[in-house]
């Protein structure tokens, strides 16, 4: 009878609450889009999804520290829905569509890859769907265009190719008289190129570029580029590589004894530092693209986020895994901002995007400004080291660290022309 | 045989992946690295031995019937097919074994340094080659197999078991292209996707060679080669369009390749 009792009160209390109430407790669909499959699945894609699922796990659970403890986004659970991000632009265009229109996702996050981003921008404006880019690395995103409905939460290469210049100019004392490059025929490698070059330029005046090669996306063999470099003979070789073409460069290049010959930088060598300990000599310039990883600071949520993820998975977080953390974070924390500017219910697209707006947020990389590309556009500090060998274990040694500001180009001003008159404020 | 072979980009993955895994796992059991090129080798004979006469007789053997290009889009729907086979055996992490390729260690050409794998690879290309012309050339087998590709109705006629040398065929072909495979994985990251690349390139090789052409393959093969290499090193902007444009001019001159077989017209 008590039982009975109960069970009317509660139905009579469910059937009354207020809408908005109800409401609040609908969960928020999230379309996570990353490679699943294809040759980025292995670096990016595998350790982002598995990041967000950490995070979607965690954040329903109410078990990610403080400022990050309330229910997944401002009390409503998290539902993720998951899509490969292989195969071409067009592809991700159609895929994006069906989120948004087909399964009426409430936000998307995801994307690895510079020129999905580049495609998808533009039909995340045009479906008014709320998309946080998560890793993606050119800059030509909020520098050829201003959006309203997309935001990304990681910085650009930018800040990666003049942190490696700032990095390499200091660790060479500044007897660098050429430079080479072997990147990815593509957004990424194409723009990481030329900002590392403009940027030695200016820091290195009088500085010859040896060579420039840019073979094809995964084209997985690399010997005619390193004999080019090797008979270049350049002080410092800059390569942007990722994923199984990285891997594949660093054990081509090895025992052809390019690492012994240049400086040799892999500004997302992060990634392979751990699988390939043995092929990476000391002395080798390794980047994370930001803080993340063996450059993350020493704070709760990153002692939390990286012992939650290593115990899971067995390997520690990559910084596509920081990444894509640092994108729901970023996310929910405009989202419960939106939330409370709105007296506790749920917000708006529009009110959740005005709130991201130059929203600054704690990550477990450590401070993230939202103060580029009209506050759509992060930027972070970063970290450069050299791999050392330390028991058969890799380490970075050396390390450096740039402020935000000064490996980043100020709102308004593109990469290129702040990298040309000097880095100028 | 006549069939524009599309399930070789497969072959070749899954030479390197058998490579990577077999060879990866006796090492880490102890066995001395020097064995690794046996193993190679090893590994691509027992995947193509299995899988082969699987695809041969389970799918191939009731399409020769039909029309080339029929069987050219069943080759590469096999291809991606076994794409995805391969990412359910591996999975999608790489696969590295490094050891056979810095174990000879390293010679200086002028101010250039070469791993002696480099001629490990050229020597087994070379044999590879050699070989396959010695066989198809002096040997029964390989004069039956000229009969069977040149009219396989007369060979029938003539007693000829068309059907196993079909099968011969087709296996020793898949070898050759799982060495191929079994030999890069110490130089490359072995993932998902690896025969792509090699397919397109092999494709604009036999194109440029003539198909059916043993001698125009290697041709085509060395100068692909040379021009990229050179492309590479005078000028970066265009090696990936110098590959189609020899293609291109090779076509326009002679449009059935540089070693072009005449046929006969059958009245």
């Amino acid at each position: 009878m008590y039982f009975v009792d109960r069970l009317v009160i509660a139905m009579t209390a469910a059937a009354f609450a207020p809408a908005a109430s109800l409401a609040q407790e609908a969960p928020l669909k999230i379309g996570v889009v990353t490679f699943l499959s294809g040759p980025a699945a292995s670096p990016f894609g595998v350790p982002a999804r598995n990041a967000a699922e950490i995070m979607v796990e965690m954040l329903n659970g109410t078990k990610v520290p403080a400022p990050y403890a309330a229910r997944g986004f401002g009390g409503a659970a998290l539902q993720m829905q998951l899509v490969d991000e292989s195969g071409p632009a067009t592809t991700q265009v159609t895929e994006f569509r069906n989120l948004a229109q087909r399964d009426n996702v409430d936000m998307v996050i995801g994307y690895v890859s510079s020129g999905n981003c580049l495609a998808v921008a533009p039909v995340a404006e045009e479906l008014k769907k709320l998309t946080v880019f998560f890793d993606c690395g050119t800059p030509r995103i909020f520098e050829e265009k201003s959006y309203k409905y997309v935001f990304r939460t990681a910085s650009t290469a930018t800040m990666d190719s003049v942190g490696a210049a700032l990095y390499v100019k200091e660790l060479k004392a500044g007897k660098i008289k050429s430079i080479a490059g072997v990147n990815q025929n593509y957004a990424w490698g194409q723009d990481s190129w030329v900002d590392f070059e403009a940027s030695m330029k200016q820091l290195t005046p009088g500085v010859q570029v040896a060579t420039s090669q840019m073979p094809k996306l995964f084209a997985g063999q690399y010997n005619a580029e390193i004999s080019t470099v090797l008979g270049a003979k350049a002080d410092v070789v800059h390569s942007s590589f990722w994923d199984g073409d990285l891997e594949a460069f660093i054990l081509q290049a090895g025992p052809r004894g390019l690492f012994k010959r240049s400086t040799v930088i892999l500004t997302t060598g992060e990634t392979a530092m751990y699988k390939l300990a043995e092929h990476i000599p000391d002395g080798v310039v390794i980047g994370a693209r930001g803080p993340y990883g063996p450059y993350a600071p020493d704070n709760e949520l990153n002692r939390w986020f990286s012992k939650t993820f290593a115990d899971r998975y067995g390997v520690p977080p990559n910084y596509a895994a920081y990444q894509m953390a640092q994108a729901i974070l970023g996310t929910k924390a405009a989202w419960e901002k939106a939330q409370s500017a709105n007296g506790g219910n749920r917000p708006s697209t529009d009110q959740a995007i005005a709130a991201f707006e130059r929203l600054t947020f704690e990550s477990p990389a450590g401070k993230v400004e939202m103060v580029i590309g009209a506050g759509h556009q992060a930027i972070t500090e970063t970290a450069y080291g050299v791999s050392k060998l330390v028991k058969g274990k890799m380490t970075v040694a050396n390390v450096k660290r740039y402020p935000a500001t000064m490996v980043n180009p100020p709102d308004g001003v593109k990469a290129a022309d702040w990298i040309a008159n000097g880095f100028k404020k | 045989m006549k069939i524009v072979n599309v399930t070789h980009g497969s072959f070749y993955a899954l030479g390197a992946y058998a490579a990577a895994s077999i060879t990866g796992a006796l090492l880490a059991r102890g066995m001395p690295p020097s064995l690794s090129y046996a193993v190679l080798l090893g590994s691509a004979l027992l995947v193509s031995v299995i899988v082969a006469p699987l695809i041969e007789r389970g799918i191939l053997r009731f399409m020769y019937a039909k029309d080339e290009v029929v069987i050219l889009l069943i080759t590469y729907a096999l291809f991606l097919i076994l794409e995805d086979v391969i990412k359910m055996i591996w999975g999608v992490n790489p696969y590295f074994i490094a050891e056979p390729y810095g174990l000879l260690g390293s010679f200086d050409v002028l101010d250039l340094t070469y791993p002696y794998y480099n001629l490990i690879l050229v020597g087994v290309a070379i044999a590879c080659g050699a070989g396959l012309a010695w066989m198809l050339g002096s040997t029964r087998t390989g004069k039956l197999l000229v009969a069977v590709i040149h009219d396989t109705e007369v060979s029938r006629a003539m007693g000829i078991n068309v059907d196993r040398m079909y099968l011969y065929t087709f296996t020793f072909g898949s070898l050759l292209a799982a060495i191929g495979g079994a030999f890069t994985a110490p130089t490359v990251s072995v993932v998902p996707a690896l025969g792509v690349e090699v397919i397109v390139l092999s494709f604009a090789v036999v194109v440029i060679g003539g198909l059916g052409s043993l001698p125009g393959a290697a041709l085509g093969a060395v100068m692909v080669g040379l021009v990229r290499s050179a492309a590479i090193h005078y000028l970066p902007q265009a090696e990936l369009f110098v590959i189609y444009l020899v293609m291109a001019m090779v076509l326009a001159f002679r449009p059935r390749g540089l070693f072009s077989i005449a046929e006969a017209r059958k009245i």
